[in-house]
C-alpha cells in the first residue's frame, strides 16, 4: 500500500522549465511535463511544435539550454543516450536509428553492455520478441526488413534494457491500422507491468484511445495538459493548432472528363538492392479526378513516382500514356512539355536544391517547359534572371509563402513554406496533370490544408491529379478515388466514399482479396 | 630463382597490404582519406630520419608510424572538426606530404640507409623453401600479417569494431545511440595514418633502404584502389596486395630479361592493372552498393 | 578545450571574400616560421620569395608564363569540381595534350604553313579531352572511381612521354639527349610583347576564365553544372543528365589541360622532353580551390601560385633554401584555404574547460 502512495508522491519523470535554443530560435520554451509510473502519456503537437527536440533532450541526444529534468525524484543531467538508458529510459525513434548493413542482433547489441556476448543477445531478443508478440529473426539483415519489422527491433532493443519509461516518437506513422492495433496491445502489456510510456503523436483518435493523460505543445510551448478522454477531438485540435484550421472544401461530385493519365501493366525492376520492384501497376486518372494512392512507406511509392515523372523512363513507351500520347520513354521534361507537373516527396535535394535561391529553384523544374520565357540567346541559353525572379515572387504571393528577404535560399524556409512554394511552382503553370508524392509530409496544419485545397481546386478546374500519400486523413480529404500500393503492386481503385479504414488497412497489408482473412502479409 | 622472386614479391606486397588495411579501417568508419600517398611518404622520410639519427632501424620504424599518425591528425582535424571536404583535404594531404618530405629529406639524399634486419625464427626458418619465405623476414612482414588478422577480428568480433561499422553505415543513428562518432573517427583516421607511416617505413628501410624523393611512387593510390578491390574486407586486401605486388615485381623481372617490350610500358603495368581491376570490381553496381560503407565521405556535424 | 561548429543561417558573404585572404596570411605566417626554423631571416626570406620576383620586367614575364597553364587547367577543374566530378589527373591530360599537339612539328617538320600552329593547339586540346574521356567513360559505363583512374593515367602518360622522347621521337642529331627535334618557327607560340618571353598562353587562359565565368553565371549550362554538383537527384528532377555532365566536365577540363600542355611545349620549351611540367596539373588543384572554384578568383590565385614557383627559384639563389619550399608553401596554402572555407558556412566556437555542453560529448 505504501508503494502506491510513494508512486503518487514521486512522479517517474518531472520536467521543469526545459528550454532549448538553436541560435536565437527557441525550439522548446519553458516546458513542464510530469509522467507518473504506469501511465501512457501523450505528447501532442503538430509538425514543428518541438516534440522531437523535447524527447531528444530527455534521451540525452541534445542538451537543454535551461531548465531541469527530475528523474524518480532526483535532478539529473542526461549527458548521453547511454546515460539515459542506464537511468531506465528507452527510446523508439520516428526515423529509425538502425543500421542497414548490420544484423538485427548486432543492431541491438550496440545499445547494450559490451560484455554480453552476441549469441546471448540474439537469444534474449528472440525470447523477448515472442513474449511481446513482436516476431523477429535476430540473424537477418536490417536492409531486408519491412518498416514494421524495423520498428519491432527498436522496441525490442528498448525493452531489453528493462526500462521504466519508453518513449515512442510517432510510431504509427509507418504502420497499417492493423499493425498499429498490435502495437497498442504491446503498449498495454507494458503499462500492466508498471512501466510508463511517453507516446508522441499528432493523431488525436489514437491518443484518445490509448493515453491516460496528454501534454500539448505548440510553437515550443505547453498549451495544455489534460485527460484526452475528457476532451473532444475539436478541443484537442484547438490546443494543438491554436486556431481552427480552414476545413478543406470540395465539390460534391466533379464531372469527370477524358482520361489524361493511363498506365497499363507497368513493370519496373528494382534499380538498387534497396528498391522495390513495381509489378503490373495499372491506373487511370480522368480530368477532374484526384486519385489518391495510399500505402505504408517503402512499398514502391518512390519507384512509382520515378516512373510516372520520367526521372527514370521505362522500357516500353506504351505502358504510360499522358493526354493520349505514349510517354513511357520520354524524360521528365518531355512530359512537362505535354502539360504534366511533378512534386517529389523529398524537398531538400530532390524537389529543391537547399542552398540555391527560390528563383533558381523555380528554374529547376521549368527550364524547358518555360524555355521561351525564362531563357534567351537561343543555343547559348542565357538565363533571364529578372523574369524568373518576378515569377518566383508571383508564386510566393499566390501561395502565401512566408520568407525572409527577397529571394532567399530554399534552406532558410520552413518545411511548410518551402512545400507551398514547390507546389505553387507547378500550379503556376496550370498543369493538366499533376503528380504529387507525400504533399504534406512534415508540414504544419495551416500549410497542409492550403496545399490540399489547392490540389482539389486544380482537379475541379479540369486537371488530373495523382496524390501518393501515407496519411490516411489526407487521402480521405482529397481523394475522388483511392488505390492502395503494397510491395510494388497497386490495388484497383475504389471510390473514396466506399472505402472503410479497415478495408484500406487490409489492402495496405497486401491483402487484395478480403476472403484471405485478416492475416497481413507483414506478420510472420 | 622462384624463391628469390617470391621473396621480392613479399617485399613489394607488404607496404601495399599495410597501407591498405589502415585505409580500410578509416573507410569502415566512414572517412575517405585520399592522403595515403602523403602519409606514406611522410612515414618513409620520418623512418629514414629516425633510423639515421638513432642508428636503430627499429626506432626508425617507430618514427615512421608516429610520423604517419601525426600527419593524419592534420587531416582528421580538418575533415572531422572543421568538416572540410574529404576529397579535397585528402588531396591537400598528399600534396603537402610530398612537399614536406622532400624538404625534410633533402639532407638525406644519397646517404646509404641501414636495412632493417630480418627476425629469424629458429628451426622454422630451416624448413626448405617455406622457411626463408615466411620465417626469415623483417618485422614489417610479420606486422602486416598481424594487422590483417587483428583488423579482421576487431571489425567482426569486437564490440568496438561493431560500433565502428555502425558509424560507417549511418553516423546519424550512431550519434543518436550515444556512440561518439567524432572520437571514433579520429582514432580510425590515426590508425590509417599509422599504417601508412609503417608502410612508408618499410619502403625506406626494407624495400630500398635509402631516401629518394617521391619514393612512394603512387603506392598510396594503389593502396586506395586495393580497398575498393577488397570490397572493404581484410583478407581480400591481403590477396589483392600480393596480386599487385606480383605484377610490380614480374614487370621488373621482365625488364631485366629484355622481352622486347620497352621498359616504360612494363612500368605502366601496375597502374594499368589498377585501372583494369577497378573496372572489374566496380562493374557490378549492386555489390559495390552493398559493400561500400554508406556514410563514406559524407560530412558529419552533430546536433547540440 | 573543444571546437564546436554552428551552422550559419546562410553562407556568410563576408567570409567568402575574407577566407582566401585569411588563408594567405596564415600561409605567410607559417612560411615565416619555417624560414626561421631553417635559420633564415623570415622577413628577408619572404621578401625574396614573394616580392623580389615582382620587381623586374623579365620576371613578370616568367610569372605570366607560369600562371597561364595554372589558370587554364584550374578553370577546367573548377567546372569538374563544381559538378562533383573529381578529375585529379590534369597532369596526365597536360602531358598527352603536349604529345598530341607535337605530332605535326615532330613528325612533319617539313610542313611550313600558318595552319601548323592553330592545328597544333586544336590537336593538343583534343588529345587532352580524349585522355580525360577515359575516366569519364569508365565512370559512366562501369561506375569506376574517377579519382583513382585519372591519377593512374598520370603515371601512364608520363611513362608514355618518356618512351617517346627516348625512343621513336628522339632527335637523331641530339647527342643522345632524350628530347625531340626543336620546333620550327611556325610551330612556336609567338611572344606577346617585345619586352619579354611571355607568350599567348596567358591570353588563352584569361579568355577561358572569362568564358567559363560567363557560362557559370549566366548560362543554363552553368546552372546545370551547379545543380548536378549540389544534388544529383535534384538535377535529374530538372531533367539534367549526370552521365552527360561527367563527359562534359571531364572533357572540358581535359581540353583545357591539353591546350595548356601544347602551349607550354610550343611557347616555352620548343621541344618535347621527359619532364615538361613542374607539377602544373596538381598545383592547379590548389589554384582552383584558392580561387573558390570561381574563374575570376582563379585568375588571381593562378598568379599567386605562379609566384610561389618563381619565388622558389629566386629564393634558391638569393637565400639558399631548396626549391622544395615551394611545394610546402603550396600544400600549406591548400590546407589553410580548406580550413578557412569552413568559416563561410559555420560559426566556430572554441569552448574552454568542461561546461554543460561539453559533457555531452562523452558516452
Amino acid at each position: 500500500m505504501t508503494e502506491t502512495i510513494d508512486k503518487e508522491a514521486v512522479p517517474l519523470l518531472q520536467v521543469r522549465g526545459l528550454t532549448k535554443y538553436f541560435g536565437s530560435f527557441a525550439a522548446n520554451n519553458a516546458i513542464d511535463l510530469t509522467i507518473a509510473p504506469g501511465e501512457i502519456h501523450a505528447l501532442l503537437g503538430e509538425n514543428g511544435a518541438g516534440k522531437s527536440t523535447l524527447v531528444k533532450m530527455l534521451f540525452g541526444v541534445l542538451q537543454p539550454s535551461a531548465g531541469e529534468i527530475v528523474w524518480t525524484g532526483k535532478p539529473q543531467t542526461v549527458t548521453s543516450p547511454g546515460h539515459a538508458r542506464s537511468l531506465g529510459i528507452g527510446m523508439v525513434f520516428q526515423h529509425f536509428s538502425l543500421f542497414e548493413a548490420l544484423t538485427v542482433a548486432e543492431n541491438i547489441a550496440l545499445s547494450l553492455d559490451p560484455k554480453i556476448p552476441l549469441t546471448k543477445i540474439a537469444e534474449e531478443a528472440a525470447a523477448l520478441s515472442r513474449a511481446y508478440g513482436l516476431p523477429l529473426d535476430p540473424s537477418s539483415h536490417v536492409a531486408d526488413l519491412s518498416v514494421g519489422e524495423r520498428q519491432r527491433i527498436e522496441i525490442v532493443r528498448a525493452l531489453l534494457q528493462n526500462p521504466k519509461l519508453i518513449i515512442l516518437d510517432e510510431p504509427t506513422s509507418v504502420l497499417t491500422p492493423q499493425e498499429a492495433d498490435k502495437l497498442f496491445e504491446t503498449l498495454f502489456k507494458l503499462k500492466a507491468e508498471g512501466r510508463s510510456v511517453l507516446y508522441i503523436s499528432h493523431r488525436l483518435e489514437e491518443v484518445q484511445r490509448i493515453c491516460d493523460r496528454a501534454t500539448v505543445l505548440r510553437h515550443g510551448k505547453v498549451t495544455g495538459a489534460c485527460d484526452p478522454r475528457q476532451e473532444t477531438p475539436a478541443s484537442l485540435a484547438r490546443m494543438m493548432v491554436g486556431s481552427e484550421v480552414a476545413a478543406v472544401h470540395r465539390a460534391d461530385a466533379n464531372a469527370l472528363g477524358a482520361t489524361l493519365v493511363d498506365v497499363r501493366r507497368l513493370n519496373v525492376p528494382a534499380r538498387t538492392p534497396f528498391a522495390v520492384t513495381l509489378k503490373d501497376v495499372s491506373l487511370r486518372v480522368r480530368a477532374g479526378e484526384v486519385l489518391a494512392i495510399a500505402g505504408v512507406a517503402g512499398n514502391g511509392q518512390g519507384e512509382l513516382f520515378d516512373a510516372l515523372s520520367g526521372e527514370y523512363p521505362v522500357a516500353d513507351a506504351e505502358t504510360i500514356r499522358m493526354r493520349d500520347k505514349p510517354v513511357g520513354r520520354l524524360g521528365i521534361n518531355g512530359r512537362r512539355m505535354l502539360g504534366a507537373g511533378f512534386v517529389p516527396e523529398e524537398r531538400h535535394g530532390h524537389a529543391a536544391v537547399s542552398d540555391m535561391s527560390l528563383s533558381d529553384n523555380l528554374l529547376l523544374s521549368r527550364s524547358q517547359s518555360d524555355r521561351t520565357a525564362f531563357l534567351a540567346g537561343g543555343f547559348a541559353s542565357v538565363i533571364r534572371h529578372d523574369t524568373i525572379r518576378s515569377a518566383a515572387k508571383r508564386i510566393c504571393d499566390m501561395m502565401d509563402v512566408r520568407k525572409s528577404g527577397d529571394d532567399p535560399a530554399a534552406a532558410s524556409l520552413s518545411g511548410g513554406n518551402l512545400q507551398k512554394f514547390i507546389i505553387g511552382r507547378e500550379l503556376d503553370r496550370q498543369p493538366s496533370i499533376l503528380i504529387v508524392n507525400q504533399p504534406t509530409w512534415g508540414v504544419d496544419a495551416g500549410a497542409a490544408s492550403r496545399i490540399r485545397q489547392a490540389l482539389i481546386d486544380l482537379a475541379r478546374s479540369g486537371s488530373a491529379v495523382v496524390v501518393i500519400s501515407q496519411d490516411l486523413d489526407e487521402i480521405f480529404e482529397v481523394a475522388t478515388n483511392i488505390a492502395v500500393i503494397s510491395e510494388g503492386r497497386l490495388s484497383q481503385p475504389f471510390p473514396a466514399g466506399e472505402l472503410t479504414l479497415e478495408k484500406i488497412g487490409l489492402l495496405m497489408g497486401g491483402i487484395h482479396d478480403s476472403t484471405h482473412g485478416g492475416e497481413t502479409a507483414h506478420a510472420h | 630463382m622462384i624463391e628469390a622472386i617470391l621473396l621480392t614479391i613479399i617485399t613489394a606486397a607488404t607496404p601495399l597490404v599495410i597501407a591498405a588495411i589502415g585505409e580500410l579501417v578509416t573507410e569502415r568508419a566512414g572517412v575517405l582519406n585520399l592522403g595515403v600517398e602523403g602519409m606514406m611518404i611522410m612515414g618513409a622520410v620520418c623512418a629514414f630520419a629516425g633510423s639515421y639519427l638513432t642508428g636503430s632501424p627499429l626506432l626508425g620504424v617507430l618514427c615512421g608510424i608516429m610520423g604517419g599518425a601525426l600527419f593524419s591528425l592534420l587531416f582528421g582535424f580538418l575533415t572531422l572538426t572543421l568538416v572540410t571536404n574529404q576529397v579535397a583535404t585528402g588531396l591537400a594531404l598528399t600534396i603537402l606530404g610530398l612537399g614536406l618530405s622532400g624538404q625534410i629529406g633533402e639532407s638525406f639524399v644519397g646517404i646509404p640507409g641501414v636495412k632493417l634486419q630480418p627476425i629469424v625464427f629458429p628451426v622454422l626458418s630451416d624448413i626448405p623453401f617455406v622457411g626463408p619465405l615466411l620465417f626469415k623476414q623483417d618485422i614489417t612482414f610479420y606486422l602486416s600479417i598481424a594487422l590483417i588478422i587483428g583488423v579482421n577480428w576487431f571489425l567482426f568480433k569486437s564490440r568496438t569494431g561493431l560500433k565502428m561499422r555502425a558509424i560507417g553505415d549511418n553516423h546519424g543513428s550512431a550519434h543518436a545511440l550515444g556512440i561518439n562518432v567524432i572520437r571514433t573517427r579520429y582514432l580510425a583516421v590515426m590508425f590509417g595514418g599509422a599504417c601508412a607511416g609503417l608502410a612508408g617505413a618499410q619502403l625506406s628501410l626494407v624495400y630500398t633502404p635509402q631516401w629518394v624523393e617521391n619514393m612512394s611512387a603512387g603506392r598510396g593510390w594503389i593502396a586506395l584502389a586495393l580497398v575498393v578491390f577488397a570490397s572493404w574486407r581484410p583478407w581480400r586486401v591481403f590477396a589483392g596486395g600480393y596480386i599487385f605486388g606480383a605484377v610490380g615485381i614480374l614487370q621488373l623481372h621482365a625488364q631485366a630479361f629484355g622481352i622486347g617490350v620497352p621498359s616504360q610500358f612494363l612500368s605502366m603495368l601496375p597502374y594499368a592493372v589498377t585501372i583494369v581491376v577497378l573496372i572489374i570490381i566496380s562493374h557490378n553496381r549492386r555489390t559495390t552498393l552493398i559493400n561500400t560503407p554508406a556514410s563514406l565521405g559524407k560530412p558529419f556535424v552533430p546536433d547540440r | 578545450m573543444r571546437i564546436e561548429l554552428e551552422k550559419r543561417a546562410s553562407a556568410s558573404s563576408l567570409f567568402q571574400i575574407v577566407s582566401p585572404l585569411l588563408a594567405l596570411a596564415l600561409t605567410l605566417l607559417f612560411g615565416a616560421l619555417m624560414f626561421w626554423m631553417l635559420g633564415k631571416n623570415p622577413g628577408h626570406a619572404l621578401y625574396a620569395f614573394f616580392i623580389e620576383p615582382l620587381l623586374e620586367v623579365w620576371s613578370l614575364h616568367e610569372l605570366a608564363i607560369k600562371a597561364a597553364p595554372l589558370i587554364l587547367i584550374a578553370v577546367g577543374l573548377s567546372v569538374c569540381y563544381r559538378s562533383n566530378n573529381w578529375n585529379i589527373g590534369a597532369e596526365g591530360q597536360f602531358t598527352i595534350g603536349a604529345i598530341v599537339g607535337s605530332i605535326l612539328p615532330v613528325l612533319v617538320p617539313q610542313w611550313h604553313s600558318p595552319m601548323v600552329l592553330p592545328l597544333m593547339l586544336i590537336m593538343g586540346a583534343i588529345g587532352g579531352a580524349l585522355f580525360a574521356a577515359i575516366p569519364a567513360l569508365l565512370k559512366t559505363r562501369f561506375n569506376t572511381n574517377e579519382i583513382l583512374v585519372s591519377l593512374m593515367l598520370v603515371y601512364i602518360a608520363q611513362l608514355f612521354l618518356d618512351w617517346l622522347v627516348r625512343g621513336p621521337w628522339r632527335d637523331p642529331k641530339g647527342f643522345n639527349f632524350p628530347q625531340t627535334i626543336s620546333f620550327a618557327k611556325e610551330a612556336v607560340l609567338p611572344e606577346l610583347l617585345e619586352s619579354g618571353r611571355a607568350h599567348w598562353a596567358i591570353v588563352f587562359a584569361l579568355v577561358a576564365a572569362v568564358g567559363v565565368w560567363f557560362m557559370m553565371r549566366y548560362m543554363l549550362k552553368g546552372f546545370e553544372v551547379t545543380v548536378l554538383g549540389r544534388s544529383e537527384r535534384a538535377g535529374r528532377f530538372a531533367g539534367f543528365s549526370s552521365r552527360r555532365m561527367v563527359w562534359f566536365s571531364m572533357m572540358l577540363s581535359g581540353a583545357f589541360a591539353g591546350l595548356a600542355g601544347i602551349s607550354e611545349v610550343s611557347g616555352s620549351i620548343n621541344h618535347l622532353q621527359p619532364s615538361i611540367s613542374p607539377g602544373y596539373g596538381f598545383t592547379a588543384i590548389i589554384v582552383a580551390f584558392l580561387g573558390r572554384l570561381n574563374p575570376l578568383g582563379i585568375i588571381v590565385s593562378g598568379f599567386i601560385l605562379a609566384l610561389t614557383y618563381l619565388g622558389g627559384e629566386a629564393a634558391q639563389l638569393s637565400i639558399g633554401v631548396s626549391d622544395k619550399v615551394t611545394r610546402v608553401f603550396q600544400g600549406l596554402l591548400l590546407f589553410f584555404v580548406l580550413s578557412c572555407d569552413t568559416l563561410i558556412l559555420y560559426r566556430i566556437r572554441i569552448i574552454f574547460g568542461s561546461d554543460r555542453a561539453a559533457a555531452e560529448g562523452r558516452s
